[in-house]
């Protein structure tokens, strides 16, 4: 357990270090969304439709552009190795970077979330029903595509390889998220969305650790 | 007893065959030094005995019991210590070195390690991030764990000797001398020729094509 704090609390030490390099996947999140209103024009029905869509896309696309990061550095100078080589058990520390990940690098973008959603001219229910998809769909990112970047770590520049390997298995999330919202836009009920979100975290929450400690000692081959 | 025996143990490595059916193995007290040119196969075969990697055939016992079997005790006496330094470029010398005896579950209190980097030639160096190193000041923030692990049964280590000036280098051998003293085994690799003053087997390993 205190190897598992030593962890949290290295990871988020290295992130505020590091917070020049944790800060361009949010400001590239930022510059994204505000370039619709000013690409489509700023009708307010137009910007309603594609808000949600555009918000979602512009997460996972800011997500991914982080997502490197997870194990890349512990990689390449050997901190990884060290941690295979100690007796803490490697899904639970996979685990708790994927935690330290989400919350240096993803829950910004949710905390910057009511900003964009002015931008997007999203009404009140939608805004809440786009942040409860967020809550429950952006740690699913980061468990799926921590699988992917220990695949990939092994390899240099994995970076468009990662995209091209994640993009598609976040096609569902974004399917359910977005018709969350617009089911709340026209204020129907959207708990069957959430519930589906919600079931596909608990999923990969249970096996993402055991496939990321899998991928990870692959990757040392 | 042997700490660390191997038998019929074989590696390939992209589609070259490294080594086949080696059999050997370490007791307390036993330095082992393989040998061999540059693309032999010493390092992938170090990274095999410490369980990185998985041979393609072969097992690998540490006390009696395959290390597949006894991974946490076997990663509980061992110390590793590979090309990658496992050193984190941003963190300091201390914040390295507390967070590797936290996951090794090393109980050290933080003057030690003070004074073990002095002893290791790093004062005033301690808080400063790693990056602003040298190459072998930042060795020797590495090495520092083997003066912490006091209970590990088996040091391995590859190349240790790369990048260290003489003072640094007689500094590891008295510590490698002593753990083996102490009844500790050793596997190395080194270009270098041995400065221990301290009986080695040697294992060579032949370039193949």
């Amino acid at each position: 357990m205190a190897a598992l704090m030593a962890i949290l609390k290295r990871d988020l030490a290295l992130a505020y270090r590091q917070r020049a390099e944790l800060m361009q996947p949010m400001l590239f999140f930022i510059l994204v969304i505000s370039l619709f209103p000013l690409a489509v024009g700023p009708e307010p029905k137009t910007l309603q439709i594609i808000g949600p869509g555009v918000i979602w896309v512009a997460a996972i696309l800011s997500s991914l552009l982080g997502l490197e990061r997870l194990f890349r550095d512990d990689f390449q100078d050997g901190s990884l190795e060290q941690l295979m080589l100690s007796s803490t058990s490697l899904p639970a520390a996979a685990l708790v970077k994927v935690v330290a990940h989400w919350l240096t690098s993803i829950l910004p973008l949710i905390i910057l979330s009511p900003l964009l959603a002015l931008f997007l001219h999203l009404s009140e229910p939608m805004y809440w029903a786009l942040l409860k998809t967020l809550l429950l769909g952006t740690p699913l990112l980061s468990l799926i595509g921590a699988i992917a970047v220990g695949l990939t770590v092994g390899l240099n520049r994995g970076g468009v390889l990662l995209a091209l390997l994640l993009l598609p298995v976040f096609i569902p999330l974004l399917i359910f998220a977005t018709s969350a919202v617009e089911s709340a836009a026209m204020q129907l009920q959207y708990t069957a969305q959430l519930a589906i979100i919600g079931a596909m975290f608990l999923f990969s929450l249970a096996l993402a650790p055991f496939a990321i400690a899998y991928a990870l000692r692959v990757s040392q081959t | 007893m042997a700490v660390l025996s191997v038998t019929n143990l074989s590696v390939v490595k992209r589609d070259r065959l490294l080594f086949e059916n080696l059999n050997f193995a370490v007791e307390q007290g036993g330095l082992l030094y393989v040998k061999g040119q540059n693309g032999a196969g010493k390092t992938s075969m170090l990274r095999v005995l410490a369980g990185l990697v998985v041979a393609d055939s072969g097992e690998v016992f540490f006390s009696q019991q395959n290390i597949q079997d006894c991974r946490e005790n076997y990663h509980q006496n061992l110390v590793y210590f590979g090309h990658k330094l496992g050193i984190n470029q941003t963190l300091s010398a201390v914040e390295n070195l507390q967070y590797w005896c936290k996951q090794h579950q090393v109980a050290i209190p933080v003057d030690t390690i003070f004074s073990t980097l002095v002893q290791l030639n790093l004062v005033g160096l301690e808080d400063m991030p790693v990056a602003n190193l040298s190459a072998g000041q930042q060795r020797r923030v590495a090495l520092a764990r083997f003066w912490f692990k006091q209970d590990a049964k088996l040091w391995i280590l590859d190349e240790p000797f790369t990048a260290l000036d003489t003072q640094g280098i007689d500094l590891l051998s008295k510590q490698i001398t002593k753990f083996l003293s102490g009844g500790g085994a050793v596997v190395m690799t080194s270009h270098q020729a041995l400065r221990l003053d301290y009986p080695t087997d040697e294992l060579i390993l032949e370039y193949r094509i």
